[in-house]
């Protein structure tokens, strides 16, 4: 199995996120590897367990993403590469996904494809999608499990987690598979994986490198961010002497301010 | 004139969605602001109720693809005729209900038409012809207000329970165009289906009973005597506590929901988990049952009309942002709220 993962680095979702001077800001928090690709890596590397052959976790980013692709190898992965190049600024998942799908493609041969479900920051969740669409292979998102997978047969089949219940697909590979958090606990980087990580070679590819002579360009842009509208709440506890006082009162309050 | 909005029409087990309606009801909006009609676009392998009921809902006419091959929501398939239909069309806006199927098609229309999408939205504004949506970002810390301009149409998802349903006027009928459905090779294959029990789906439903860690905390339940593990007994006192909450959702004819804590603990599976890395809901009424309040878990409930909570620490974060609250022990007061709410009610 030759599989890819693809990592974006977030920051963290404990941080504070503001606006200053029209731009997001998360202070000094820390940047890490997207959670949701956590999972998408253990699921890589489960994979090659089961299966055998190699996994690569790859990125598109600056310079710091190669910190989110550490701790991808220090989980266990075989090899990374960054996607970096400063045609590439603010790019959207029409961007992000021409630039991962020509990587893929130089990478060659691959059978599998993971990603997280979404980005922690930008919250789309379409990436893996389009990334699927470009390269003309099937898209299984929401993959709650892998219930089976032929290697030499060349299929897979999920179950995806869909807004009314979890359905059973099937698809022959290469396929892109996007997943979600019941699929696997994420291992923690071993101390020797953290080792073996910070002497691996980390390769940046350019836009030529991956065969795209014109940067492309964002279909969309955000022209303002702000912060959200205060919710100006009050909370009035609701008193009583006893369990049934007090919900009697909540109740009545609940009814007269026609929340029911 | 050709229509410059289209409206998808999202529909499971033959039934529109209330999200769909939502979006149906949202897009006119658009369109009487950019002064034209309304299409909706229905696929599937019947289409001609769930059409009629599009433009009972506001949309002017609709354009269909029936075929066997589209009885099965497939992405790579749906996509293919979708993309197609809109490059006939050439309209500015096309608006979607924001669902897993309809995430996955945006995102191939997209490709297919090299144009932006923006998911989630919650508001949007027409300005000088263009539509300037706003989503959330970074788990809702921030709003972001996004414009796509580079090619049409603007491929737009709005968030469910934000926009209105229209209501339904009977008496309209409208126009009712048959396209090619020119579904493509598809690769995949429905396997089968299996309905998530409870019956009210999360993201529709307008009243949510949500339960954390503290759902555990009943020391009184006395766990069979052949489980003799101890994480084993607390996961037996979670899944009884949480039939409390499944009572009191039940007089309200709401879900049950969790925190990412009581879904990590195994006490209720992850299709119930609400927050940052689980659903993002907005009920109408979000009843927390010991739940701290974490920021990931508020990223996923802040936008709820009004929030109660249930605590036993008067000093939890979710008093911060709950309308109501009652400091107690939700062993003592939830039963005395299902029961007070159904004689109220007259459940
Ligand atoms: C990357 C990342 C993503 C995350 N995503 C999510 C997410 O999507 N959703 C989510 O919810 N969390 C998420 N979290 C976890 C989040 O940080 C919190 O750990 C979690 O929300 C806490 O859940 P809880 O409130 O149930 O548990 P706790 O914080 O343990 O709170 C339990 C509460 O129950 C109360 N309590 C105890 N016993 C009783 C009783 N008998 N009666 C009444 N009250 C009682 C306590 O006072 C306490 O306030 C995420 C974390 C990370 C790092």
């Amino acid at each position: 199995m030759n599989i890819v993962v693809c990592v974006k680095q977030t920051p963290d979702t404990a941080a504070t996120v503001t606006v200053q001077d029209g731009k997001v800001s998360w202070g000094d928090s820390p940047l890490v590897i997207n959670p949701w690709d956590e999972f998408a890596v253990e699921q890589a590397l489960r994979t090659k367990e089961a299966h055998g052959g190699k996994v690569t976790a790859l990125s598109l980013g600056p310079e710091s993403a190669k910190e989110a692709l550490k701790h991808a190898l220090a989980m266990g992965c075989d090899e990374a590469v960054l996607v970096s190049d400063p045609g590439i600024t603010a790019p959207d998942s029409l961007v992000v996904s021409a630039v991962l799908a020509a990587a893929i493609a130089k990478i060659g041969e691959v059978d599998l494809v993971f990603f997280g479900r979404q980005a922690v920051d930008s919250d789309t969740g379409i990436t893996g999608a389009q990334v699927a669409r470009r390269l003309g292979w099937p898209s299984l998102s929401l993959v709650a499990a892998v219930t089976a997978l032929d290697a030499a047969a060349k299929s897979i089949s999920v179950a995806r987690m869909l807004d009314e219940g979890r359905q059973e697909v099937k698809a022959p590979l290469p396929a892109v598979v996007s997943v979600v958090k019941e699929i696997c606990e994420p291992r923690y980087p071993s101390f020797m994986g953290i080792r073996k990580a910070s002497k691996a070679p980390l390769p940046v590819w350019s836009l030529a490198d991956i065969g795209i002579s014109a940067p492309p360009q964002s279909a969309l842009t955000w022209p303002e961010v702000f912060a959200p509208p205060k919710i100006e709440t009050r909370c009035e506890v609701v008193e009583g002497d006893s369990p049934a006082a007090k919900a009697a009162a909540l109740a009545a309050r609940l009814i007269e301010e026609k929340v029911i | 004139m050709a229509s410059k909005v289209f409206v998808y029409v999202d529909h499971f087990n033959g039934q529109i969605l209330p999200a769909s309606l939502e979006a149906i009801g949202a897009a006119k909006t658009a369109a009487l602001a950019l002064g034209s009609s309304l299409t909706a676009l229905v696929l599937g392998e019947q289409t001609q109720s769930l059409a009629a009921q599009a433009i009972q809902h506001g949309a002017d006419d609709a354009w269909v693809a029936e075929d066997a091959k589209l009885k099965d929501f497939r992405p790579e398939a749906y996509a293919s005729v979708v993309a197609k239909a809109l490059q006939e069309a050439a309209p500015e806006v096309f608006m979607l209900p924001t669902t897993a199927r309809t995430r996955e098609l945006a995102a191939m229309v997209a490709v297919d038409l090299s144009t932006g999408v923006a998911p989630d939205v919650v508001a949007f504004e027409i300005k000088d012809g263009k539509l300037l949506a706003t989503r959330p970002v970074y788990g809702g810390k921030i709003f972001a207000k996004v414009v796509i301009s580079q090619a049409l149409p603007q491929i737009v998802l709005i968030r469910s329970r934000v926009f209105p349903g229209p209501e339904a006027d009977p008496a309209k009928s409208g126009p009712v165009k048959k396209i090619e459905a020119a579904v493509g090779e598809v690769k995949s294959e429905v396997l089968g289906y299996k309905p998530s029990d409870g019956g009210v789906s999360l993201t529709d439903a307008a009243v949510i009973v949500s339960g954390g860690r503290g759902v555990s905390n009943n020391p009184s339940l006395t766990p069979p005597a052949e489980i003799t593990d101890e994480r084993e007994k607390e996961i037996w006192r979670a899944q009884q506590g949480f039939q409390l909450l499944r009572e009191l959702a039940a007089a309200l004819g709401g879900a049950v929901g969790a925190s990412r804590a009581a879904v990590d603990a195994g006490y209720v599976p992850y299709a119930f988990q609400v927050g940052q890395t689980g659903k993002v809901v907005s009920p109408d009424l979000y009843i927390a049952c010991g739940v701290s309040g974490a920021i990931q878990h508020l990223a996923g409930m802040r936008t709820s009309k009004t929030i109660v909570a249930i605590n036993k620490d008067a000093e939890a974060p979710i008093f911060k942002l709950a309308r109501f609250g009652i400091v107690g022990d939700l062993y003592e007061v939830l039963p005395a709220l299902t029961k007070e709410l159904r004689a109220r009610l007259g459940k």
